[in-house]
């Protein structure tokens, strides 16, 4: 099983498995190109980026998780994930503390969706990654720290 | 100077009875040892636990540290306490072979009277002897036992993978022998261990698509108690190692994935849960406070010879943790009484491998002999003799270590030197010649290259702030297990209570400030970027040329940063 998922994606090349998965109704076209907020992935600081999302200040949630490594194995590839048991959450978005740009990754979601995202950032050193979500039309964050280390001298 | 038992025994009764005893308990040595070993059986499930042996097939010396430090939550706590703090702790008394296997006090004289400690056929004797008072015990290994040594180098782990097999080894799992590659790795499993013994680690998948690579956990039957054992390797592998090494495997802590794994173990009939890790004992005892259902978590990778575990309360109970040393000096017995499904109480006895109280086994004598023949030469060159007394352990440096920094210094026409802060590395006493296999005890890797590079103060100063933090961050899930990097050439202070960028202060060379700005040429080894692969010729071949000059090894000055913060720490002392 594992064996054929890794076959099928190394004989597909990434366009020819774009369109396969668009043909079988995967992946609707166009779903990609939604509401690219400009002036939010622009923003230098985190102020500036929840200003541009709209977010003011958001209140912390237990009902946000944000997964991911303590000490990253490679700064450049980190997986990041979020999710949250908030209901009606229309928008899900990863901020870098440190990162020249804070804002990672916006994801829209279509009513229903339940809130759960996968994906890589990159991360020059170490910083807070912070989870934002909108539910009900309201903002909610969470924290962790991502550690980026110089690697080496280890036990 | 080697003796048999019997001579050893004697010397013991002369040495008290003509007044010359190292100690007063001296006399009651033969007595102590001959108890020591001889364990009553408790209950109905018993594990025994090797960790860390560093592929150290024959008897060694091997010196516990004297700087341990821990602070905030894990100050004046287990595993951070030395010397007589540690005694103290765990009521052991001074001058008796428990306090000279647990403790570096008086170790010179001690290590003498003693002797060597651990070997594969002397603890095979003791493995043959516990199991035989406990039938259907699992010998479980911690990992860090594929490295550490020449002929384990020079044999990809051939001879430790067959003496492992000898032992009786059940269940693994791994850090260091990540280091031989991924394809090694599985040719080991499939090929060596297929049927015999099983590597377990919940924690590493693959980078694509997160599938596991290893199994997570195993389930064996022990006198009809449904026991799992779930593995944890190390988390920080890629990072603390070479990512080259494992391109294809993703590691980390992954509790989450911790608290699944008990839960499908208890499911489908696990009436123990036990994990054996190599996550280090500080890392443990987090995960044993936050994860539910673990019964024990048998731990590694710190070094840490504690002689009772500690017992950690969670929501689901209680957790106990252990840590049983390094360089195949302990063998932990840990037994349960289940009862009614559930673990009613429990045993446990770190036992030390004193190599003349536990005559060798003669097939794992063989063994170890046949593997070691062909590298016979290489091994024994006599390199130079130490006057001092040669060791590694400790947070800051080690005398080893200063002698490998002034090497480099030396040899390679540099201003200042680091060294990794690996704990594994035997001891040497003084009079001792230094030969190749001692030397290699404390180098051999697969990724042996020197280094020279032309470091920027500032530059000098990350480093060292990089790694400070690696061993003092407050949370020990940001904690990588190994010691700070050993420095020759550059003084600073140390303050291990400050925030990162904060600890390492007033850098100094030749009394005069490092400048951040100035250029400094700085000499390396064990580097982990692929782009540094065969930079300068190992780091062996660079010590083994200064120490053939040298021929007398002086007692050494260490080079040690002035502490800042510590205050009266029961994890140092003098």
């Amino acid at each position: 099983m594992n064996k054929q998922r890794r076959n099928v994606l190394k004989t597909c090349s990434g366009a020819a498995l774009m369109s396969l998965l668009a043909a079988a109704g995967i992946i609707a076209p166009g779903i990609a190109l939604a509401e690219w907020n400009k002036a939010a992935f622009d923003a230098k600081s985190m102020a500036d980026t929840l200003k541009a999302l709209g977010a003011g200040t958001p209140a912390d949630s237990k009902d946000v998780q944000v997964t991911g490594p303590d000490i990253a194995e490679n700064g450049a590839v980190v997986p990041v994930g979020v999710s949250s048991t908030l209901p009606n959450v229309t928008m899900v978005a990863i901020l870098i503390e440190k990162n020249p740009n804070a804002l990672a990754a916006s994801f829209t979601l279509p009513e229903g969706t339940e809130a759960n995202v996968q994906t890589r950032v990159k991360m020059g050193q170490t910083s807070n990654v912070y989870a934002l979500v909108k539910s009900d039309g309201k903002f909610f964050m969470a924290t962790k720290e991502i550690k980026v280390t110089l690697g080496g001298c280890g036990g | 100077m080697s003796m048999n038992r019997r001579e050893f025994l004697q010397v013991l009764a002369v040495a008290s009875a003509g007044g010359m005893a190292l100690h007063s308990e001296l006399a009651l040595a033969e007595q102590a040892a001959a108890k020591m070993y001889e364990l009553p059986r408790y209950g109905n499930v018993s594990l025994l636990h090797i960790t860390d042996c560093h592929a150290q097939l024959l008897p060694i010396y091997f010196r516990e540290p004297n700087v341990n430090l821990g602070f905030g939550d894990q100050f004046g706590k287990v595993p951070h306490l030395v010397g007589e703090a540690l005694l103290r702790h765990f009521d052991l008394k001074p001058n008796t072979l428990d306090a000279h296997a647990f403790t570096y006090l008086n170790f010179d004289q001690a290590a003498q009277t003693y002797g060597k400690v651990g070997g594969f056929a002397h603890l095979a004797t003791l493995v043959k002897r516990i199991k035989s008072s406990r039938p259907g015990a699992l010998l479980l290994d911690g990992g860090d036992t594929w490295q550490g040594s020449g002929t384990a180098l020079w044999t990809n782990a051939q001879d430790m993978v067959d003496a492992c097999k000898a032992l009786g080894v059940d269940i693994m799992t791994l850090h260091w022998e990540a280091t031989y590659g991924e394809a090694r790795v599985k040719e080991i499993e499939e090929k060596d261990f297929a049927g015999k013994i099983d590597i377990v680690a919940q924690n590493i998948k693959t980078t694509d698509f997160g599938d596991p690579v290893f199994k997570a956990y195993v389930i064996r039957n022990i006198n009809g108690v449904p026991v799992a054992i779930i593995g944890q390797a190390f988390p920080y592998t890629p990072i603390a190692n070479p990512r080259w090494q494992v391109p294809n495997w993703s590691y980390g802590i992954q509790e989450e994935n911790m608290q699944k794994t008990v839960e499908e173990a208890r499911a489908a009939g696990a009436q123990v849960v036990v994990v054996l890790s190599h996550n280090g004992m500080d890392v443990d005892l987090k995960m044993a406070s936050r994860v539910r259902g673990i019964d024990a978590i048998m731990g590694g990778h710190t070094h840490d010879g504690v002689p009772a575990p500690v017992v950690v309360k969670n929501a689901g109970g209680q957790t106990l943790v252990t840590n049983a040393g390094s360089n195949g000096k302990f063998l932990g017995v840990l037994d349960f009484d289940v009862r009614n499904g559930k673990v009613a109480d429990f045993r446990y006895k770190l036992l030390p491998v004193f190599a003349r109280l536990l005559p060798a086994n003669k097939e794992m004598q063989a063994l170890v002999d046949k593997a070691r023949a062909p590298h016979l030469s290489k091994l024994n060159e006599k390199l130079a003799v130490t006057e001092g007394l040669l060791f590694r352990r400790g947070n800051f440096n080690g005398t080893f270590d200063q002698l490998i920094l002034d090497a480099l210094i030396k040899v390679k026409d540099a201003e200042i030197a680091f060294s990794p802060g690996f704990r594994w590395g035997t001891s040497l006493l003084p009079g001792q010649p230094i030969l190749m296999e001692h030397l290699l005890d404390q180098t051999a890797i697969t990724y042996p290259w020197t280094t020279v590079t032309n470091m920027s103060g500032e530059m000098i100063k990350t480093v060292l702030e990089d790694v400070c933090d690696n061993l003092f961050n407050a949370d020990p899930y940001y904690q990588q297990g190994g010691d700070m990097v050993r420095v020759g050439g550059l003084q600073y202070t140390c303050d291990p209570t400050a925030r990162m960028g904060n600890r390492i202060q007033d850098m100094m060379l030749k009394g005069r400030p490092i400048d951040p700005k100035k250029t400094y040429k700085v000499a390396g080894w064990a580097p982990v970027s692929e782009e540094a692969k065969n930079a300068g010729e190992p780091v062996w071949e660079v010590v083994a040329s200064y120490l053939r000059d040298l021929k007398t090894v002086r007692p050494v000055r260490l080079n040690l940063p002035t502490l800042k913060g510590v205050g009266r720490n029961p994890g140092m002392s003098a």
